[in-house]
């Protein structure tokens, strides 16, 4: 997902009967459906891995402008540019929630842009990938959105009041995401042989990856398990990763493209489709920092947040100023 | 140098209710702060009117005040119409 493999800092499942009288309280409220807000007590590992959770979501949706920006001058027709830009402008303002959530935690915004920078923050594998050709743009709408909004959508009734209410400003715009990508292919796979060559050729590149978003089956995980109870995780990954599987199959048949997967069939039994093995190590080794684009990617960024640090600064300075200026003249 | 400061942006949607607040965001000064909601809050027509504060402005209630400031309410069921029962024939009042 945009945040994948969070840890929790915990070894062991509490049951209430060894929690403090404060962390019970608090658990029952969580159990009780009702909102934990910034500054209600709250145990520190739920704060941190909220904290982890949230910039992760947030980095990957900030780096997440870079492999679709690249595309913004070459979009091939005024209508898509403008699709594009609005869609990256979007995306932008995603990391914004995300970094305001976060910052309710009691983390600063530099704080995480310098974890993001110094690597000890990660962001979505996904966004490691080449965006090769035009039609990758329209892969990455429909695909790696509609991964996104998976997950994105039962986050708004997660445990922490205000990245719930981020994720609920999120998902309005996201469905537009999803839908603008579906019809830039719609459109390669209704014109010239070539173009539906490209539009096959992006899904073969994007499909396993957007698998992988969902991060490795949870199984033991204590993690996983501690982030259900608290209820920052509300579905497992293998539940969201099917879930993706089934509404993509038949979107894929409209498109007249081929899922890359020899395995994937109708399961009449399980109301699902079965699907091949996902080649976990490819994974492991994108988040280890070995992915296609890692390095470029996170070099891109601190160069724009180098090459901004003048405006960010003058700005300031002119900020102060003015107020200087002003009670001079009073 | 440090951050810009954090401020808080309230919206007054076209449908004549309150502002509302919507969310934060970072800004050198007042006039950019609206400039940048205006950016980030109502790229699809969400409001008319924009408000922004310096978060550090805002004084909150406690969260370990909420018994004390709220409960009082609680009992005080005789100030909601549904409290008195009146005939049926008038009871559209
Ligand atoms: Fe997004
Ligand atoms: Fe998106």
């Amino acid at each position: 997902m945009y945040a994948q493999m969070v840890k929790t800092g915990v070894d062991k499942l509490q049951s209430l009967d060894e929690m403090s009288a404060r962390e019970r309280a608090f658990q029952e409220r969580i159990d009780a459906d009702k909102r934990i807000e910034p500054k209600d007590w709250m145990p520190d590992s739920y704060r941190k891995t909220l904290i982890r959770q949230i910039s992760q979501h947030a980095h990957s949706e900030i780096v997440g402008m870079l492999p679709e920006g690249n595309w913004i001058t070459r979009a091939p027709t005024l209508k898509r540019k403008a699709i594009l830009m609005a869609k990256v402008q979007d995306e932008g303002g995603h990391g914004l929630y995300l970094y305001s959530a976060a910052e309710t935690l009691g983390i600063t915004r530099d704080q995480m842009f310098e974890a993001l920078h110094s690597g000890r923050a990660k962001y979505s594998s996904i966004f490691n990938y080449p965006a090769l050709t035009w039609a990758d743009i329209g892969t990455i709408g429909w695909l790696v959105d509609g991964a996104a909004i998976m997950n994105q959508v039962p986050l708004q009734r997660c445990s922490y009041g205000p990245y719930a209410r981020a994720m609920v400003r999120v998902c309005k715009e996201e469905s537009f995401h999803q839908r603008q990508g579906y019809d830039s292919l719609l459109a390669l796979s209704r014109g010239t042989d070539e173009q539906k060559r490209m539009a096959q050729d992006a899904l073969n590149r994007w499909w396993w990856p957007s698998l992988m978003m969902f991060g490795p089956p949870d199984g033991e995980s204590v993690h996983s398990a501690q982030s259900m109870r608290w209820k920052i995780k509300l579905f497992s990954n293998d539940e969201l990763r099917q879930r993706f599987i089934d509404l993509s199959v038949p979107q894929a048949e409209v498109l007249g493209l081929k899922i890359p997967d020899k395995d994937l069939k109708w399961n009449d039994e399980r109301g699902h489709y079965d699907f091949g093995e996902i080649d976990w190590s490819e994974l492991y080794e994108v988040v280890k920092g070995n992915g296609p684009c890692n390095r470029e990617r996170l070099s891109e960024r601190i160069r724009a947040w180098n090459e901004g640090s003048w405006v960010r600064d003058a700005a300031l300075a002119h900020a102060e100023k003015n107020i200087h200026r002003a009670s001079a003249n009073n | 140098m440090h951050e810009w400061p954090l401020w808080e942006v309230f919206i007054r949607s076209q449908h004549g209710l309150a502002h509302r607040h919507v969310g934060s965001l970072h800004a050198a000064d007042a006039e950019m702060a609206v400039r940048n909601a205006r950016d980030v809050y109502t790229r699809r027509s969400e409001g008319v009117s924009i408000w922004v504060v310096r978060s550090s402005d805002i004084i909150a209630s406690r969260p370990d005040e909420k018994d004390a400031l709220f409960e009082p309410s609680d009992d005080k069921v005789y100030r909601h119409p549904t409290f008195y029962k009146l005939p049926d024939e008038v009871d559209n009042m």
